[in-house]
């Protein structure tokens, strides 16, 4: 029996209550969901194309909770939970397993012509905008989008008006929160009008070491015309916790993406980047990090579809794996016929810091035009012994010089963000990280990580 | 390309002289009327049984197939290949045609002429004259060795070259020891079909320490309709060996498909070398895409001696179908596997190759370099698998893969997987696309080359690098092969 079963009981058996929660719009996904679900049968496992390392079946094996009666939790946690940037201003939501919070702040500040509000409220409000946009991307594509389709209920709706330029970034910040072990079914829809330009900044927390926790979560992206959005997303859970995220993005005419993913702590997790260029002039940046160390799998999928003319990529993958940890990366560039003069670019590093990690790349490129630039180039190899002793014989160290080395490997994916006081939080992020803290945030009274 | 012509006279005459060459005949496309011993189509255990007894095989080979068949039936054929395969009906072929004779020849007088006309009419030096050029040759027709030359030099030095029903007869323990070792049965849908009713195919033997003075060639020949052609190749080097072997294949023009499933297994022994080249010509149907061989073949080779070698260069320009990752297993410590590659499809072709090499070897190194060349509507892919496992330490691998495309309908696409489980292994891939520039082509326009010229010379060079890694003969005949495909196919 696959792990698929226990959810379609699960659905099958509490259609109502799940139903409870939502309006019709997002009840009228569930039917096809629930029936892609049953035609896939299971999960993908290691044994197929493209999940080569990482077994979504067993991710979903554990008999998690889910908290489809919507009980609330006792615990404010927008108020003692700051998850700060420093220097960074930013408009703060919080999302507490899957029920998104919005600050008194976020609720003051934010301009005109901006929503970041629940999915659940927006669509009834306006049953119309969530019917057009939501599931348009996933597309039950496959059992883990389907899942969640079926059995989410709530999630953030970040929606940008024509024109207008949103100068603060907004912060989601995603909590566990449970006395057992819980999966959540997060949702987010981010929608972007003509000419609109955003920032965002994502990033996981898990307020309990003690149980497990997984998070299923679906994000689809809409770029308009003309529209710019940076989206940073940082894992920063516990060991406790797996993740399988999922990222749609669809992209018209000379609108701009730039993707950064950071993981740093989390147990299991699998990443998918899907982006369609929908229109010409395009531009989609993705720089993705990921230091994984005790028995962390990290895996990183990414899709580009070049569909339309004249548009660019890039994509830098950088993975540094210590003691068990297995990596995976697999990237797709797709160049359609029609879309001549496409230009993408696929760059993968790979740094293997014990005997015993583990890692698997496949970098792939499907052409059907002839007009294009593409290239894809993958190394996976360790520290260069030769710049290790150069700096001992200048009198670093060797911990000392082994970190600054791989603190310069990871300083090209951070020097993609453009938020300034995010790229300093990184840095600082990632040295903690490599000298084995916990980055624990500082000043913060929710503790995350005791 | 056709809108173009008006406004790009350059295109105009590049589009004629690429109609003209590939319109052409293929060169190799006759059939050769020679009476032919074909059983009836369709396969069985029985079927595997005939085959077995017409070859007077003793009982562990014919345990050996049967094995192998019962396992085919429960297998079912792979989908995952980036390739466009219309069903094969595998009860619609006959699995054993061989040229009718009396008796083996005893020399050259005693073959067929009609036989011997048509290996000459494919420029193969089976003559004995020709023969003094100093190559020997196996050469295989619808999977039946028909003739080798050169024994007896070769059996002076300990060499063994020889068809491998022969072989099975006179070296039935060098056989059996080997047979299935790299490639088992078990290991792959067309694997176990070819282990279950191969035919013949050729079986070489290098002693330890010797140094095989000339190039072993085999030349594969599918003649008789509605067969498949399943040979093996088994080639064994013992400690401080060294050969090159070449492998060399055409087919008539048919408008069925015709399924080429063969194996080649080797074994490198301690410090011996082998060199494998292929030059694929097999028919690719025609412009509109009919007819052709479908070449699914498992290629492996294993290097079980410390600091053994193993090089497979191959240029594929035939083919409608072509699947097939020539590959090695780096067993030994300081084992070097390469793999050189061109291929070339053209018209409706399609192509799914490259290489697997597998590090278990400390210290073992690897360079694969893969050049792809896609024109007309066909699609070229390369999928290659580096593996590095646990214990193989400081292993080195360089991957370079490029694709040219020579048409805006073609595709060419690049699957590598990378899998290193040590840490102190140095893996690198790279990549690129792209098309011959306009600006390339301007400017051997200016120096007064034509652009049809230009094209092949770029081509050329593009492939030189893996080109130089073939033996002289072959270098000859797979550069001609390549400027017969491509020439003046400008996108």
């Amino acid at each position: 029996m696959s792990s698929i079963d226990q959810y379609i009981d699960l659905y099958g058996h509490n259609r109502e209550t799940v139903e409870a929660a939502t309006p019709d719009v997002i009840n009228r996904l569930r039917r096809p969901a629930l029936e892609a679900l049953k035609s896939f049968g299971r999960f993908p496992g290691k044994r197929d194309e493209g999940y080569s390392r990482f077994s979504v079946e067993d991710l979903f094996a554990p008999d998690y909770g889910v908290n489809i009666a919507r009980v609330p939790f006792a615990v404010d946690v927008t108020q003692s939970f700051r998850c700060d940037v420093p220097n960074v201003s930013t408009l703060l939501g919080v999302v507490v397993n899957d029920a998104f919070r919005p600050t008194t702040t976020l609720l003051k500040n934010l301009p005109e012509g901006v929503t970041v509000s629940s999915l659940a409220s927006v669509a009834s409000e306006d049953p119309e905008f969530i019917g057009r946009y939501l599931g348009a991307l996933s597309h039950n594509r496959d059992a883990a989008s389907a899942l969640n389709t079926m059995l989410m209920q709530d999630g953030v709706v970040i929606r940008v008006r024509a024109g207008v330029k949103l100068e603060k970034a907004i912060q989601i910040v995603n909590i566990f929160n449970a006395s057992a072990s819980l999966m959540s079914v997060r949702r987010m829809l981010v929608v972007l009008e003509e000419g609109a330009s955003a920032r965002m900044l994502v990033c996981d927390h898990s307020q309990s070491a003690d149980f497990g926790y997984l998070s299923s979560q679906v994000t689809e992206i809409f770029l308009h015309p003309g529209a710019s959005l940076e989206y940073c997303d940082i894992e920063e859970s516990s060991e406790q916790t797996s993740r399988m995220s999922q990222l749609y993005v669809s992209q018209d005419t000379g609108s701009r993406l730039a993707v950064n993913g950071t993981s740093l702590t989390v147990g299991r997790t699998r990443n998918e980047f899907h982006v369609d260029i929908n229109g010409e002039n395009c531009d989609a940046e993705l720089a993705v990090m990921a230091i994984a160390d005790g028995s962390q799998v990290i895996d990183n999928s990414s899709r580009i579809n070049h569909l339309a003319p004249h548009s660019r990529s890039n994509q830098l993958f950088k993975y540094l794996l210590d003691d068990k940890s297995q990596g995976a990366f697999e990237g797709l560039i797709l160049v359609a016929p029609d879309a001549v003069h496409t230009e993408a670019y696929q760059t993968d590093r790979n740094m293997l810091a014990s005997a015993e990690a583990r890692m698997h790349t496949a970098p792939q490129l499907e052409i059907y035009c002839d007009d294009v630039k593409c290239s894809h180039g993958a190394a996976t190899g360790q520290l260069d012994r030769n710049a290790l002793f150069y700096m001992q014989t200048r009198g670093v160290p060797e911990d000392e010089a082994r970190m600054m080395l791989m603190q310069a490997f990871m300083g090209d994916v951070i020097e993609h963000v453009s938020i300034d006081g995010l790229r300093d939080r990184l840095r600082h992020l990632v040295e903690r990280r490599l000298s084995g803290e916990h980055a624990a945030c500082g000043d913060c009274a929710a503790s995350c990580h005791n | 390309m056709a809108k173009d012509k008006d406004i790009n006279p350059g295109a105009d005459s590049a589009d004629d002289v690429l109609r003209d060459v590939t319109g052409s005949d293929y060169k190799y496309g006759f059939v050769s009327d020679i009476d032919s011993d074909i059983i009836a189509r369709g396969l069985n255990e029985d079927v595997v049984r005939l085959i077995s007894e017409k070859k007077g095989e003793p009982d562990w080979l014919l345990d050996f197939r049967l094995k192998a068949f019962r396992h085919w039936q429960t297998l079912t054929m792979p989908t995952w290949a980036h390739l466009d395969i219309p069903p094969i009906d595998y009860q619609a072929i006959s699995y054993y045609a061989a040229p009718k004779k009396k008796e083996s020849p005893k020399s050259l007088d005693e073959v067929d002429p009609q036989l011997l006309d048509t290996f000459n009419r494919l420029g193969i030096p089976l003559e004995e004259q020709k023969v003094l050029s100093g190559m020997a040759v196996d050469a295989v027709m619808d999977s039946v060795s028909v003739k080798t030359t050169h024994r007896e030099k070769l059996a002076e030095l300990g060499i063994i070259f020889c068809s491998f029903s022969e072989a099975v007869k006179d070296y039935p323990d060098l056989v059996r020891k080997y047979l299935g070792k790299v490639v088992s049965y078990r290991d792959n849908f067309f694997a176990a079909l070819n282990s279950a009713v191969f035919s013949d195919g050729s079986f070489v033997y290098i002693p330890k320490g010797v140094r095989c003075p000339m190039e072993l060639s085999t030349y594969f020949r599918i003649n008789a309709s509605g067969t498949g052609q399943f040979e093996r190749t088994l080639i064994v080097a013992d400690d401080d060996s060294y050969v090159s072997y070449l492998e060399g294949c055409t087919a008539p023009m048919r408008d069925e498909n015709q399924l080429h499933a063969a194996i080649v297994e080797i074994i490198v022994e301690e410090r011996a070398e082998v060199k494998y080249s292929t030059v694929q010509n097999w028919y690719a149907g025609d412009r509109d895409g009919k007819g052709g061989v479908y070449n699914f073949v498992t290629k492996r080779g294993l290097c079980r001696g410390d600091y053994s070698k193993l090089s497979w260069t191959q240029v594929e320009t035939g083919s409608a179908i072509t699947w097939k990752y020539p590959g090695c297993i780096l067993a030994g410590e300081g084992s070097v596997g390469e793999f050189y590659s061109v291929a070339v499809t053209n018209n409706f072709q399609q192509a799914d190759t490259g290489t697997k090499m597998i590090h278990i070897g400390k210290n073992s190194r690897s360079t694969i370099v893969s050049k792809g060349i896609s024109a007309g509507h066909s699609q070229n892919s390369y999928r290659g698998l580096v593996s590095v496992a646990p214990d193989a330490s400081g292993v080195r691998n360089y991957t370079q893969c490029d694709s040219l495309l020579l048409s805006a309908t073609c595709g060419a696409h690049t699957f590598p997987y990378i899998d290193v489980k040590n840490d102190t292994a140095i893996v690198e891939h790279e990549a690129t696309t792209s098309k011959i520039s306009e600006d390339q082509l301007f400017y051997c326009n200016q120096r007064g080359i034509p652009t049809e010229e230009a094209v092949a010379l770029i081509v050329n060079g593009y492939a030189k690098e893996v080109m130089n890694k073939l033996p002289m003969e072959f270098a000859v005949e797979a550069q001609k092969l390549l400027s017969i495909t491509l020439e003046g196919s400008v996108g």
